[in-house]
């Protein structure tokens, strides 16, 4: 899917820009303008950002200006990035999407914003973010909902929803995302955008506010698989501050992309093309598999007879872990402290009451259920137990095919309010995703068509540290596809001042 | 406190031991932050062990080659694959309001299992199993004041190891004897300074009565026992607490009691049992601690000289009397400061003495341990030159080593400050053994018939006309000479 | 879920859900009670299904690559400001945090 040159900077991918400034055809100062005015043009609409420092930002540009065009620059530089909330920027506020931390500003910077800087990225600002990446819509966000850059009265995916948005709709070229059961590539298949999840283990999750320490991972967002490939290459590797991260070298994935697919076998999952299925996701990602096939890919069908397990398994130990990670918001050392308690007890739990929204509420508690005495070898230790189970059947799956492909969400984007009441139903449109978790698989959701005017991702997953493999199939089927023509139309401000009341 | 002779002989004492000893790595358990005892509060802390959001933990190597070190002297089977598990509950001192530690269930044990320790009771050797050695992070400092609680998080995330004790110790001695002997054992292997004045070394109890080989009675938990002596004293008072209860006819209370030092009693502290679900999970952060084979004969190459290997080194390589090397490696720092002492001149017999004697009798009644007595070897060394070379008297030693032990000044000084430089000069003496010989007629008569008690009597003479200053062993030849004694 | 099946008992009574509010410190008004007993019981109930699925001898997962396992070296290095570690607390006093203190439901504070 690679359409004309865009005209704007602001729709550039990365790849483009730095080619641009080894030319001298554009600047980072030129680029970064177009972006900000983007922002200004269509933040009313989307709103992906909490945090934005645009004039920090034009600084950082202009120190740019002469060098990102050398020849020994860093990778990403000059090159405008949004980093998710729940990422710990240095001295910038840093909420995780919810009231519990606001006004925190960490005194420390995350691993992979680290490096990001050190590749010369310009960090624009924080995005929107279910609270503590808990959800599937960014509407559990304690400071509003983002929208979807196609469709205003439609969620953005979640819980990543404002990197995912910001990307699609220009306000940022890069976005990094947090993934703990579908919350990158959920979201970039709704807003149309590439979103990786790596292996876990692939990339240090020093600096991020853990949700589920066993499933957490970081990953890019992007416009195109040869941006994803590029982002992933800078922030992957061991970090001596994360004691989960893997020693496994980092492959250059860029250089990697050759778009060959003759021969690779495509693992289609049965189990996840049962009924449910919106037939609009269900054509575009039959389409997308026909189109590999033809590419040179082997299409085998495969069946994962315990996947279906996944979800419930995923919803007991995912809350448990997190049951315990949020226990620190008290009050005592960050973040927000009720004024109302006069001893310790009260203020814990009125601190926490008021702190959090009723998604996290929910999940700490059947975190704390499943863990308590008496229940934890029913549900904690059995799930544990379940995963294990269902990392072992990909892990075999995955030998007799070299990458399993689906749909990445049931349904396309679905619109703001429809789920927010009903939990249950909202972690239906994990159902596809959490596996990959559970299994620590890596898995990328590229945009293969569309639903209606709704775009449509597949998934793509692949072996333990084999994201090479994944991201080459997505970048084959990129070049497969013919091109949407179509961007997201976010509604401008301009135009909504002058459209009929 | 009642209770007759044949009720007191009716039940036997079970008691177990819990003890917490801060690892003496450089560093804290997850993190860099340095292990520094008295800084400002909250001036030796970082993202992980403040528990900041984001923040993760990293295990020190350190940390587990001591706790290797401390399972293999305490005769341990060490497990290849252990797992730290997170305890879950809330408290200021906990910023994560979780802890990191080892715990224990099927088929999944800490870091080591299944030791013994020997002690030495009244000439016989009794064996205490230890059922388990665990790792842990410590929590930082609560301190209450002026109706509210102030935190300091410098202690937060040191490297604790947790040694559990089987029920096997049978009195509050035996407890304090195994208390002294695990401090010893420990100090010696260089795992833990074990000072329980600093908290380096903290320990809790749980006791119980029962028939004498019958099924355990209930137990209590017993805290805040500050020194040895308070574990014993503690101990002592609630067996007999038990005992009366038991004898007047009523059950022991299963709860956590505090001992409290002023009053000397123990108290029931009022925790709620209920609360305590800490919902141990394994903590996924960190992955399995992988000690294998190799690693361990590594460790075990380098565990310092114990306790008994020294001591039979002490007897055959300086010819000291059993019992003066026994009191010499009661501790290592005693032991260290005696070899250093020897290192820089001081005869091994002469210096043993004197630290078993003057030296202990000064440390016992100043209440101190031998590293912060403010003569350090070097200047111990010189006092014993001073001897030795016959610049003073072995008697006026003894005055100015309690002068330096209570100012800390120079021997020299001292020496040169009260006029104690032994009169050595020939002539001077002399001068003043011919004058007691004109002096004291008769004695000189006994000595030259051959009583020798008369010699010591002039010498006295001697040495109150030189007010002590005379060197006695001159003095006693030059009499001998002068008289003509045969 | 089948329709036809008479709803089963909540897999969670008011008891449990106090307790656990508890355990997790968190003050939940009535109706946040009331809601989470019923949403945490029908997902709890969605969670049966594990309960009789044979697992054979699988063990508990272990995720991470065995081969990380990443130590530190038993180096200290510089610790954070005072001023940074305690930036973002909300009451301090000459280098220390302040909390409330614990009272005891007899009014007294704890050791």
């Amino acid at each position: 899917m690679t359409g004309p040159h865009p005209a704007s900077p602001a729709d550039r991918p990365a790849w483009d820009l730095r080619a641009c400034y080894r030319r001298g055809e554009l600047s980072p100062s030129e680029v970064v303008d177009g972006v900000l005015r983007r922002i200004e043009a269509v933040e009313p609409q989307v709103r992906a950002y909490l945090y934005l420092d645009a004039d920090a930002a034009r600084r950082e540009a202009a120190q740019w200006d002469r060098a990102a065009g050398a020849e020994d620059a860093p990778p990403l530089a000059g090159v405008p990035v949004a980093l998710k909330d729940n990422l710990c920027t240095r001295g910038v506020p840093t909420t995780a999407g919810s009231r519990v931390l606001a006004g925190f500003r960490p005194p420390y910077d995350a691993t992979v914003v680290t490096r990001l800087r050190r590749a010369g990225a310009i960090v624009l600002g924080k995005t929107n973010c279910d609270e503590f990446a808990m959800g599937s819509s960014t509407e559990n966000s304690a400071f509003g909902p983002t929208r979807n850059p196609w469709d205003p009265d439609r969620v953005p995916g979640g819980s990543s929803g404002g990197s995912a948005a910001a990307v699609a709709a220009g306000e940022a070229t890069l976005a990094l995302g947090s993934d703990t059961g579908g919350s990158i590539r959920e979201p970039g298949a709704f807003c149309g955008v590439v979103g990786l999840k790596p292996t876990y283990g692939r990339v240090s999750r020093y600096g991020l506010i853990a949700f589920a320490s066993s499933l957490d991972q970081i990953g890019p967002f992007a416009r195109d698989v040869r941006d994803a490939a590029l982002l992933l290459r800078e922030i992957a590797g061991r970090d001596p501050a994360d004691a989960t991260s893997a020693g496994v070298e980092v492959p250059d994935y860029p250089a990697l992309l050759t778009g060959r697919v003759a021969g690779l076998r495509l693992g289609v999952v049965r189990e996840f093309l049962q009924d449910g299925l919106d037939p609009g996701v269900a054509g575009a990602v039959g389409e997308a598999i026909r189109a590999l096939e033809r590419s040179g890919a082997r299409r085998v069908d495969v069946s994962l007879p315990h996947a279906p397990y996944a979800l419930p398994a995923y919803y007991i130990v995912a809350p448990a872990e997190a049951s315990s990670n949020l226990a620190r918001y008290a009050g005592v050392l960050y973040g927000h402290r009720t004024t109302r308690a006069a001893d310790l007890i009260g203020m814990y739990a009125r601190t926490r009451d008021e702190g959090f929204g009723a998604e996290v509420k929910r999940r700490i508690m059947l975190g704390t259920y499943a863990l308590s005495a008496g229940y934890y070898d029913a549900f904690y230790l059995r799930a544990q137990r379940v995963r294990e189970l269902i990392r072992r059947e990909f892990a075999q799956a995955l030998e007799s095919v070299d990458v399993l492909v689906g749909p990445v969400a049931p349904t396309p984007a679905f619109p703001l309010g429809e789920r927010v009441e009903d939990p249950l139903e909202m972690y239906l449109a994990d159902v596809f995703t959490v596996p990959l978790n559970l299994a620590g698989l890596p898995g990328v959701s590229v945009p293969c068509g569309f639903a209606g005017d709704l775009p449509v991702g597949l998934q793509i997953a692949g072996r333990a540290f084999d994201e090479a493999t994944v991201l080459n199939t997505a970048y084959a089927l990129e070049r497969a596809l013919p091109a949407p023509g179509r961007r997201p139309r976010v509604v401008t401000a301009a135009e909504r001042r002058s459209s009929p009341a | 406190m009642s209770g007759s002779a044949a009720a007191a002989a009716l039940y036997e004492t079970v008691i177990g031991l819990e003890v917490h000893v801060q690892l003496s790595t450089r560093s804290k358990m997850f993190c860099g932050c340095a292990c520094a005892f008295g800084a400002p509060p909250n001036t030796l802390t970082c993202p992980v062990c403040l528990g900041l959001p984001g923040s993760l933990p990293v295990l020190n190597r350190a940390a587990v080659e001591l706790g290797v070190r401390a399972a293999l002297v305490l005769n341990c089977t060490v497990r290849p694959d252990s797992r730290f598990h997170r305890k879950n509950y809330y408290y200021p001192d906990i910023p994560k309001n979780y802890q990191i530690s080892q715990y224990q269930y099927t088929g999944h044990p800490p870091l080591a299992t299944d030791g013994v320790l020997a002690l030495e009771a009244g000439g016989v050797t009794r064996r205490v199993g230890i059922r388990r050695v665990h790792l842990e992070e410590d929590t930082g400092k609560l301190v209450h004041a002026g109706g509210r609680s102030l935190v300091d998080y410098n202690r937060s995330g040191t490297p604790l190891m947790e040694i559990v004790s089987e029920p096997d110790l049978r009195s509050a001695e035996e407890a304090r004897l195994f208390l002294t002997r695990l401090r010893a054992v420990l100090q010696y292997a260089g795992v833990t300074t074990g000072r329980m004045e600093e908290g380096t070394l903290r320990c809790d109890a749980n006791v119980s009565l029962r028939d004498p080989g019958g099924p355990h009675g209930t137990r209590t938990e017993i805290k805040n026992m500050n020194s040895l002596r308070s574990v014993e004293r503690a101990l002592r008072f609630e067996e007999a607490r038990q005992r009366d209860l038991l004898a007047g006819g009523a059950a022991v209370v299963q709860e956590t009691r505090h001992w409290d030092e002023a009053r000397g009693l123990t108290f029931s502290s009022r925790e709620k049992e209920e609360a305590q679900d800490y919902r141990y999970f394994p903590e996924p952060d960190l992955l399995p601690v992988r000690v294998d084979a190799a690693w361990i004969e590594r460790i075990r190459k380098d565990i310092p000289e114990l306790p008994e290997a020294r001591r039979r080194r002490y007897v055959e390589t300086y010819g000291l009397p059993e019992h003066d090397a026994g009191l010499l490696t009661e501790t290592r720092p005693m032991a260290e400061f005696f070899e250093a002492t020897v290192q820089l001149g001081g005869h091994p017999r002469t210096v043993a003495n004197w630290l078993v004697g003057d030296v202990a009798a000064y440390m016992n009644a100043a209440g101190v341990e031998i590293e912060q007595i403010a003569v350090r070897p070097a200047a111990l060394a010189g006092l014993l030159a001073l001897v030795d070379r016959g610049t003073i008297s072995g008697r006026s030693a003894k005055e100015v080593l309690e002068e330096m032990l209570r100012t800390g000044r120079a021997a020299d000084e001292i020496v040169r400050e009260r006029g104690l430089v032994q009169i050595s000069d020939t002539d001077e003496l002399i001068r003043l053994v011919d004058a007691a010989i004109a002096e004291n007629p008769g004695p000189v008569g006994d000595v030259k018939a051959g009583k020798d008690r008369a010699v010591t009597f002039l010498v006295g003479q001697v040495m109150k006309k030189s007010r002590g200053r005379a060197n006695p062993e001159m003095v006693n030849r030059l009499l001998r000479d002068r008289i003509g004694a045969p | 879920m089948s329709e036809d099946r008479p709803p089963a008992p909540p897999m969670i009574d008011a008891a449990t859900v106090a307790h656990v509010a508890r355990l997790s410190r968190l003050e939940l008004t009535p109706d946040e009670r009331r809601l989470f007993q019923a949403q945490l019981g029908s997902i709890l109930e969605s969670f049966q299904q594990l309960a009789t699925l044979d697992l054979g001898d699988v063990p508990a997962a272990v995720p991470g690559d065995p081969a990380a396992g990443v130590m530190r070296d038993d180096v200290p290095v510089a610790s954070l400001s005072r001023e940074d570690a305690l930036a973002n607390a909300p009451e301090t006093a000459d280098g220390y945090v302040v909390v409330p203190p614990v009272i005891e439901d007899d009014g007294s504070r704890a050791p």
